[in-house]
């Protein structure tokens, strides 16, 4: 029998693919088209400590093979999480992580102090990458010492996983992975989205309402894959994947270059369901390949 | 109202004009029950389109599973749609978003429709006609040659046109209709167009008291409320159109930008 199963930290996951935050909700945007008890796990929308708007509309491009994002960490906050969200989907037998994101590092700490006694969170994935608000997000995921920073403080607050989400948008994503690990983190996910833009020929303006915004999807997927395979070298503590997957031949990819598990992004906006295929595809791809285990292909790569 | 992946074939396609189709999608199975104002997200398989496209239902056909669409063609994805042959597959994520609210409680009620807005009409024509509501509806486009599926809205509305270059009924825009500024008071305004219109026709309603109910085509990349993309501003904060809309009663709605 073909085994999916893996674990970071002593956790157990029946298998590796997760859903990427601000992708999928809560969850519950997706209960007509998929049975959430068979992901992994999902990670939730980024949370912060107060409400939060959002950017204007037009807040989407598409792009080629892709898209341009700049929602801007549009949430109810973490106390609306806890006290209306969480006991929605608390029992779902699946491992539910929280995006924790925040414009100071004392915002970052209280969500996470917030989430840490919720016995159904399996865990924080900490957001220094956000590109789409103007403070903290990626400015922290961007300078090596302010994100050591709030890594070591929200690791003071917060006893169960910690995964930090790493920015591409830096010239070495390698010493902010070797941060996270020095300074506590369970497990890094990367790429979180390329700071990018696009423009109206013919109206002569942008087409986003902050000029600027992440771009998502197939496009980046090389420069995902490069990274991944960048800080395999150099950390022990697990990666996650996360870089325009959109079938399970993508996600083999990532884990050949060295991911544990990886997150669905923008493919679920186009199909609903590719989280199950996905799995269901890693599945026949082990039969296919003789392998016992997905550990069997992590970072097997043959160069 | 459950949402569903499902595969269609294309069992029809009309061209109705130089840049519009009716496009008519069959499914093996049962078409559940569509409300006037629902969309579906369209997967477009062709290069250079990344993510489905949402089109407003113009009429269900349940005895023989069909969904139909008014498609104008303006784009990559909609060049493709109309590209389509009859047998072809679609793949569609519906029903979605909320609807037009039907009550018999309003017995006077006005559509205004503007160009590629007529699309989801239809539907609502047939839902008031079927609670014993004959719609009046104000159709505008440019010219003559762009009214659209006139002869479909006869048995459930009473129509009443405007074109731009006054080929067809009075010259103008919608909203300079002679019936908008005779002596009647209508229960219930429903829109759709483009924006400029449907704040127009917003200002006409609010000025009246009239309740008034505009359905939105802000742009969107998932569909289901899980992206935040396509929100429009609100007295309540953002709302999603997809899933709060694409149906917003216009004194819900902030457009003072």
């Amino acid at each position: 029998m073909e085994q999916l199963d893996i674990k970071i930290k002593g956790l157990s996951f029946k298998n590796p693919v997760l859903t990427a935050s601000g992708t999928f909700g809560y969850g519950e945007e997706f209960t007509d088209f998929i049975d959430l008890n068979h992901l992994g796990g999902f990670i939730v929308k980024g949370t912060t400590l107060n409400p939060r708007e959002g950017n204007p509309y037009p807040r989407m491009a598409e792009t080629a093979s892709g898209m341009l994002n700049a929602v801007g960490l549009q949430n109810k906050g973490v106390d609306y999480f806890i006290e209306k969200i969480y006991p929605r989907i608390k029992d779902y037998n699946t491992n539910i992580f929280v995006n924790v994101s925040g414009s100071t590092i004392d915002e970052y700490i209280k969500v996470a102090d917030k989430l840490n006694n919720l016995e159904k969170i399996a865990g924080i994935e900490v957001n220094i990458s956000c590109p789409n608000v103007k403070e903290g997000g990626m400015v922290f995921g961007t300078h090596c010492p302010s994100a050591r920073n709030v890594i070591r403080e929200v690791r003071k607050v917060y006893d169960k996983i910690m995964i930090v989400k790493l920015s591409p948008n830096v010239t070495d994503i390698t010493e902010f992975a070797k941060a996270a690990e020095d300074e506590g983190a369970d497990a890094i996910s990367l790429i979180n989205t390329l700071l990018g833009m696009a423009v109206d020929s013919e109206t002569r303006k942008p087409k986003l309402s902050t000029i600027t915004g992440g771009l998502s999807g197939p496009a980046i997927k090389p420069i995902a894959l490069r990274m991944v395979w960048q800080c395999h070298k150099v950390v022990k503590i697990p990666i996650i994947g996360i870089g325009g997957i959109m079938n399970a031949s993508d996600a083999i990819e990532f884990f050949l270059a060295g991911a544990t598990a990886i997150q669905i992004g923008t493919a679920n906006f186009i199909n609903p369901k590719v989280t199950i295929e996905i799995i269901d595809g890693l599945k026949k791809y082990l039969i296919r390949h003789k392998f016992y285990s997905i550990y069997d292909i992590i970072g097997k790569l043959e160069c | 109202m459950r949402k569903e992946i499902r595969d269609f074939k294309v069992f029809n396609k009309q061209l109705i004009n130089d840049n519009f189709i009716l496009l008519s999608l069959q499914s093996n199975d049962k078409i559940p029950e569509i409300l006037p104002g629902q969309f579906a997200e369209i997967l477009i398989e062709t290069k250079n389109v990344f993510l489905r496209r949402p089109f407003s239902v113009h009429d269900v056909d349940y005895d023989n599973n069909l969904l139909i669409f008014l498609v104008q063609i303006i784009g990559t994805g909609t060049q493709y749609i109309s590209n389509l042959n009859i047998g072809d597959n679609l793949n569609l994520i519906f029903p979605l978003g909320n609807s037009f609210s039907v009550s018999d409680k309003y017995k006077d009620v006005l559509i205004i429709a503007g160009g590629c807005g007529i699309a989801p009409m239809l539907l609502l024509s047939k839902f008031l006609f079927k609670n014993n509501i004959k719609p009046k509806i104000i159709l505008g486009a440019r010219s003559k040659q762009h009214l659209l599926r006139t002869d479909a809205f006869e048995t459930y509305a009473d129509l009443f046109y405007t074109t731009e270059d006054g080929s067809y009924g009075e010259k103008g825009y919608v909203i300079n209709h002679s019936l908008l500024w005779k002596d009647i008071k209508f229960d219930f305004i429903y829109s759709c167009g483009p924006e400029s219109m449907l704040k127009a026709v917003a200002k006409y309603a609010a000025k009246r008291n009239i309740n008034c109910e505009v359905s939105l085509e802000n742009l969107m990349a998932c569909g289901i409320g899980a992206c935040l993309c396509c929100v429009t501003k609100t007295i309540e904060g953002h709302k999603c159109v997809c899933t709060d809309g694409p149906v917003f009663n216009t004194s819900q709605l902030e457009w003072n930008n």
